[in-house]
Order: C-alpha cells, then sequence, then structure tokens
C-alpha cells in the first residue's frame, strides 16, 4: 500500500525490461517450449502427417543402447576436456601470475584462443593433424606412430579432446589469474615467511583460495563440453569414424537433420536442457555460500 | 632473541634509490621503532630485513650472520602485517600451526606451543573460528600468536594497529609492551605515529625521505633533536620554529627589533649567526611582562582540559606560533600574553643544514 500511494504507477519499468522478456521468450521460452511439444510428436517417414505420442520418443530413447553409450562417451568426452582444460589453464595462470617481465604479451597469447570460433578452431587440429597432409600426423608417422583419425576412433576422441581443450584454456587461464591475482599479496609473503616454499604455497594458500572460481569452472568447462563444441565436431570428424566421436549435441544434429527423426531429436534436446538446468542450479545454490572468508 | 645490524643499507626501484645508506645497530632484546612520514622507506627497509624485498646495497646480519641472500623462512624472523594477512581458510588454531607443521614439529609439540600462545594472547576461545569471525583486535592478537609460536629470534611489525579504532589502539599499544617485556625478543617495529613511537621504542630511527634523520631514546630526541625534522615530527603539538639573530657575545637571540630572548650560555659560538629557534609548545610560560618576554597576540585558543593550545603571532612575524599553558580557561582574540621558556628548553639549528647546533 505504501509503495502505491508513494509512487505513481508508471510504464517506463515495464518498457524498461521488455526487451529482455523478449528476447527470453522469442529466444528461449518460445523454441524450448517448441522442443518440449515436437519431442512428444511421432512424424511418418515423409513428414506429412505427425501423431501426438506423448512420452513414446522419451521410452525409445532410454531403451535403446546406442544413446546411453552416446551418454557414457559425452561424459568421457566433456570429463577430459574439463579436467585438461582447468589443469593447464591453472598451471599457465601460476606461472603467468609469476611472471614479471614480459606478462602482456604472455598474457594476450594465452587469450587470443578464446577469439577463435570453435569451427575454425576444429579446422586448424584438423590441419595439423590430417593424416596426409598434417605436421604432426607427419611427425609421428618419423617416429613410428601411425596416426589417422579418420580410421582410428580413439585418435578421433582425441583430436576433438585436444582442440576443444585448446579452446577453453584460455577462458579459464583468465578467470583463474583474475582470482590469484585477488589474493592480497600479504598472505603469500607470510606463508613464505611461515616456511612454505612457492609450491607448498601453491596448494596450501592459493589453491584452497581459489576454490570458488576452481567449481565455477568446472561446470562452466562440462556445459561448453557438452554443448559448445558441436561445431569443433563437425569440422574435425563429423562424429566418425563410425559414431566415435559422436556426442550428445552432435546426435540431436545428426538424428533430427540427417536422420530426420524430429522427435526423437526434440526428445534428445529437452534431455541437455533439463542438464543445463541442474548444472546452471548448482551452480547458483554453491555461489550463493561460496563466500567462504 | 638475536643482535640485527643493518649496515649502509641502500634500496632502489629502478633508478630512483628509496633509502639511502641505512646503519642501526639493534642489541639483544631490544625494541627498535622505524618511525617517519608516509611514503619515507620504513617499510621497504623491514621488508628488506625480512627478506620479502631485495637488497640493492649494504649487508644485513642477525646474530653475526649475514642474511642477505637467505629466504624469508630461513631468517628466522616473524612478521605482523598492516592487514594481518591472517589465511582466511584456515581456523585460528591453524593459521598458528601452520609455520609450525612446515618445521615438522610433531603434533603434541604444536598444541603445546598453540594453546600457549592462545593463553597468553586470551585467544583460548577462538581457535576455531575462522579469521573474518574475528573482530579488528582479536585477529591483531592472532596476527600476534602466529608470530610468537614459532619462537624466533625477531619480531617485524609493520603498523600493526593502525587498522583499529583510537581505544583499542592505546590498549593494544599496552599488551604489546606488556608482551615485549616478557618474551624479550629483539623486535622491529614500524609506525608513523609518533605517539606510538615515542610509548613503545626503547630505541627511535627516525627516517626521513629515505634517510636515517637521528636513532636515540624516545629522551634523546625529545631532549635534543639532531635536526629541525626530527625536532618538527615528535612531540604534538608540533615545535614552534622561529628565525632569529644571534648577538655578538652568544647570549641573546634577537627574533625582532623589539623582542629578544636569552639564551643557555653554552651557545656561544655562534655569535652573530642567523639561526632557526625551537620551543616546543609546552615549553613556554606564562610571565610579567618584561623586556625579554615574547609578546604573543592571540589569535585563536583550544581547550583541552587540563591544558589550553594558544596560537598567536609575535609583532613583525605572520606564523602562528603555538603554546600550550594549564589553568587557562578563557581568554580572548587579540589579548597580549607574555611568554618566556628557559633558556634550556630552546633549541638552535642551522637554517641552511637543518642541523642542530
Ligand atoms: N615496487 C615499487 N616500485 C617503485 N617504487 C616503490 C615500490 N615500492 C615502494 N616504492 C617507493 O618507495 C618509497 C618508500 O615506500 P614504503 O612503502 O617503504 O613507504 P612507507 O614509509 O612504508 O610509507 P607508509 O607509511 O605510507 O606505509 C615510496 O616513495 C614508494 O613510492
Ligand atoms: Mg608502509
Amino acid at each position: 500500500m505504501l509503495k502505491r500511494t508513494h509512487f505513481k504507477a508508471s510504464p517506463l519499468p515495464y518498457l524498461l525490461v521488455a526487451p529482455q522478456i523478449f528476447i527470453t521468450v522469442a529466444f528461449f521460452i518460445w523454441p524450448a517450449s517448441q522442443a518440449v511439444y515436437q519431442s512428444m510428436l511421432l512424424e511418418d517417414p515423409f513428414g506429412l502427417k505427425s501423431e501426438f505420442v506423448w512420452f513414446e520418443n522419451y521410452q525409445l530413447l532410454f531403451s535403446d543402447e546406442i544413446y546411453f553409450s552416446t551418454f557414457l562417451r559425452t561424459i568421457v568426452f566433456s570429463s577430459l576436456v574439463a579436467f585438461l582444460s582447468l589443469t593447464v589453464a591453472l598451471l599457465l595462470a601460476a606461472t603467468a601470475d609469476h611472471v614479471v617481465r614480459g606478462t602482456r604479451t604472455y598474457r594476450t597469447l594465452l587469450i587470443w584462443p578464446y577469439a577463435v570460433a570453435p569451427v575454425v578452431a576444429g579446422t586448424i587440429w584438423m590441419f595439423i593433424f590430417d593424416p596426409t597432409l598434417g605436421i604432426v600426423s607427419y611427425m609421428l608417422h618419423g617416429i613410428g606412430y601411425e596416426w589417422n583419425h579418420r580410421l582410428n576412433g580413439n585418435q578421433a576422441m582425441a583430436l576433438i579432446v585436444l582442440a576443444a581443450t585448446w579452446k577453453q584454456i584460455s577462458y579459464n587461464f583468465l578467470f583463474f589469474l583474475a582470482g590469484m591475482q585477488a589474493i592480497p599479496k600479504s598472505l603469500i609473503e607470510a606463508a613464505a615467511i611461515d616456511g612454505a616454499g612457492p609450491v607448498r604455497r601453491f596448494w596450501t594458500i592459493i589453491f584452497p583460495l581459489i576454490s570458488p572460481t576452481t567449481f565455477f569452472l568446472m561446470v562452466m568447462n562440462i556445459v561448453y563440453a557438452f554443448f559448445d563444441t558441436f561445431g569443433i565436431v563437425h569440422a574435425v570428424t563429423k562424429g566418425g569414424p563410425a559414431k566415435a566421436t559422436e556426442i550428445l549435441v552432435y546426435k540431436v544434429y545428426n538424428d533430427g537433420f540427417i536422420g530426420l527423426d524430429l522427435g526423437g531429436s526434440a526428445a534428445q534436446s529437452v534431455i541437455l536442457m533439463l542438464i543445463v538446468i541442474t548444472l546452471t542450479v548448482i551452480q547458483f545454490r554453491y555461489i550463493e555460500r561460496r563466500v567462504e572468508y | 632473541m638475536a643482535r640485527v645490524l643493518i649496515e649502509n643499507i641502500t634500496k632502489s626501484y629502478g633508478e630512483t634509490e628509496v633509502l639511502h645508506g641505512i646503519n642501526t645497530d639493534i642489541q639483544e632484546g631490544e625494541f627498535i621503532v622505524i618511525v617517519g612520514p608516509s611514503g619515507c622507506g620504513k617499510s621497504t627497509l623491514l621488508r628488506m630485513i625480512a627478506g620479502l624485498e631485495e637488497i640493492s646495497s649494504g649487508t644485513i646480519s642477525i646474530d653475526d650472520r649475514v642474511v642477505n641472500n637467505l629466504e624469508p623462512k630461513d631468517r628466522d624472523i616473524a612478521m605482523v602485517f598492516q592487514n594481518y594477512a591472517l589465511y582466511p581458510h584456515m581456523t585460528v588454531f591453524k593459521n598458528m600451526a601452520y609455520g609450525l607443521q612446515l618445521r615438522k614439529f610433531s603434533r603434541k609439540d604444536i598444541k603445546k606451543r598453540v594453546d600457549q600462545a592462545a593463553k597468553l594472547l586470551q585467544l583460548e576461545e577462538l581457535l576455531d573460528r575462522k579469521p573474518r569471525q574475528l573482530s579488528g583486535g582479536q585477529r591483531q592478537r592472532v596476527a600476534m600468536g602466529r608470530c610468537i609460536v614459532r619462537e624466533p629470534k625477531v619480531f617485524l611489525f609493520d603498523e600493526p594497529l593502525s587498522n583499529l579504532d583510537a581505544k583499542l589502539r592505546v590498549q593494544m599499544r599496552l599488551e604489546l609492551r606488556k608482551l615485549h617485556r616478557r618474551l624479550k625478543v629483539t623486535s622491529i617495529y614500524v609506525t608513523h605515529d609518533q605517539v606510538e613511537a615515542m610509548t613503545l621504542g626503547d630505541r627511535l630511527v627516525v627516517i626521513n625521505a629515505g634517510y636515517a634523520e637521528q636513532i636515540g631514546t624516545p629522551l634523546d630526541l625529545y631532549e635534543k633533536p639532531a635536526t629541525l625534522f626530527v625536532a618538527g615530527f615528535l612531540g604534538s603539538p608540533a615545535m614552534n620554529f622561529i628565525k632569529a639573530q644571534i648577538s655578538a657575545d652568544g647570549k641573546q637571540a634577537r627574533l625582532s627589533d623589539s623582542v629578544q630572548i636569552p639564551l643557555h650560555t653554552g651557545s656561544a659560538d655562534c655569535g652573530g649567526k642567523e639561526v632557526t629557534l625551537g620551543i616546543r609548545p609546552e615549553h613556554f610560560s606564562l610571565t610579567e611582562q618584561g623586556h625579554s618576554t615574547l609578546p604573543l597576540t592571540v589569535d585563536h585558543a583550544e581547550f583541552h582540559g587540563a591544558d589550553t593550545i594558544i596560537y598567536g603571532r609575535l609583532p613583525g612575524n605572520d606564523e602562528l606560533l603555538t603554546a600550550r599553558l594549564p589553568h587557562i580557561h578563557h581568554i580572548s582574540q587579540d589579548k597580549v600574553l607574555h611568554l618566556t621558556a628557559a633558556p634550556e628548553h630552546i633549541h638552535l639549528f642551522d637554517p641552511a643544514s637543518g642541523k642542530r647546533i
């Protein structure tokens, strides 16, 4: 009541939030609800008519062994990407924190990959590892290791993990570095006086203090590996050989646009959506409590 | 307990030299205060002793061992930082135990030492808390505790009280003093607060713009400041400086045509010279009008209770002088007060070099 008497109702606030609402509705709520609706339809092979089948598409998915193995593959893929990119970025950030001269150059070099589009990143790595043209496969051949990711599923997986990791390192690096530089220098000095060498200081002081950043990045990296790696997979392996690198997002595309199983593909994308929502909720829950000091 | 010897220490950041040859000999168990205005290089000097800052030239030795190239952890020192630098993710107990764990003490010894320090600093109830759950004064004590448990040769303090409110600062000052009397560990304490310096230090090192102006006991520095800077820096309100000319026989100082004051007989050899007189506000006293008094025209006064600070001008001089007089309650503007100062309380300085004559 108080508010009503003191502030006259004005359309301005509604106007100000309208663009945001519009964007959310047009680009998220509407397509998402379309996906949910679509996931309950069964289309005939010629796309002439469709039938509402409730959860049949989901039932089919969950009893499908191929879907299950794709799921496992995705988990392996994203854990590898998250783990590798976090570890490498942490290592680079820890050294960058020490570098005194040429810091700017060093950092700029490390940040560059982030500006590269996933497809371009994939293409770069594809060229480097191309079985007939690539420099690395040539060198591997030189030491007696045959590289052909077009035939060898494990090698193909290694390649997309490499490309996806490379691209994510800059992002992680930036956050880690910012986190480390937010730690007061006197803490590190106090630890040095207390008798800790650089490695000890890292594990007992710096690492615990940036754990909120690490957790945030872990979730972000898993989300990235689950969803943003479509471009890389598409450019490098197209999910092959023999589905060895087909991860969930790629399967959505493959089943829907190549296999034309629109209902099944929509059901998969709804499941993906639920995973993102869960991860985001966990993320926010934790961030609210993360003020540890 | 240890002796710390600082010889010809300089520090340069690139081209700029910020410390120009500091020499100090700190005795076993002594409490030395390094004092000076902001930016004069106090922290830099302390950090060089700690090993956190490289030494550009000169040597620092602890117990006759040159420590220039030793890592901080090998110097056997402990330091309290201005922001305390407690490890935010560790409990009070762990904060204090950290240094002992790294030095491979047994669990039992660690517990014993931490408990002892906690008792000494009244931290027993707080051992399980994290630093963020402590008040400023408690954090300060934990930072102290972290130093005490290690039983180092030297304590270093970098303005440890400056984040506390005025009352707590006075209380902690007292506790620090008591603690030092008890533990007798050689301590080096940096502050820009002259009251803190005077009350805590066995001896003070006054630093100005990278030079050590004077080293001595608080009393020495108060009674015989070696330079204009030291004279003006220590004591509150600050010492008055007045331009004057010494009479030929050295017995009088002429402030203006009409104002003269008698000097101590010891100042004979500067007859006829231009000097700067230094008189502390508390060394003025009221007297009857006479031919060797200072007629001060009151500008304004501050009533402080026990005494009153009076600001006024001498004839022919535009600078405000300060006098601190007891038992004065009401005083009107433009009234003329006649002041004297005992000759032994009048300091003479060479205006060119700033050195005491
Ligand atoms: N890393 C640095 N690079 C260049 N100059 C520096 C650096 N650190 C300190 N200085 C300079 O050295 C001088 C002394 O600094 P220092 O921190 O010792 O001052 P301080 O006496 O402790 O002052 P405060 O009371 O404000 O803490 C200052 O003029 C400062 O600008
Ligand atoms: Mg300082």
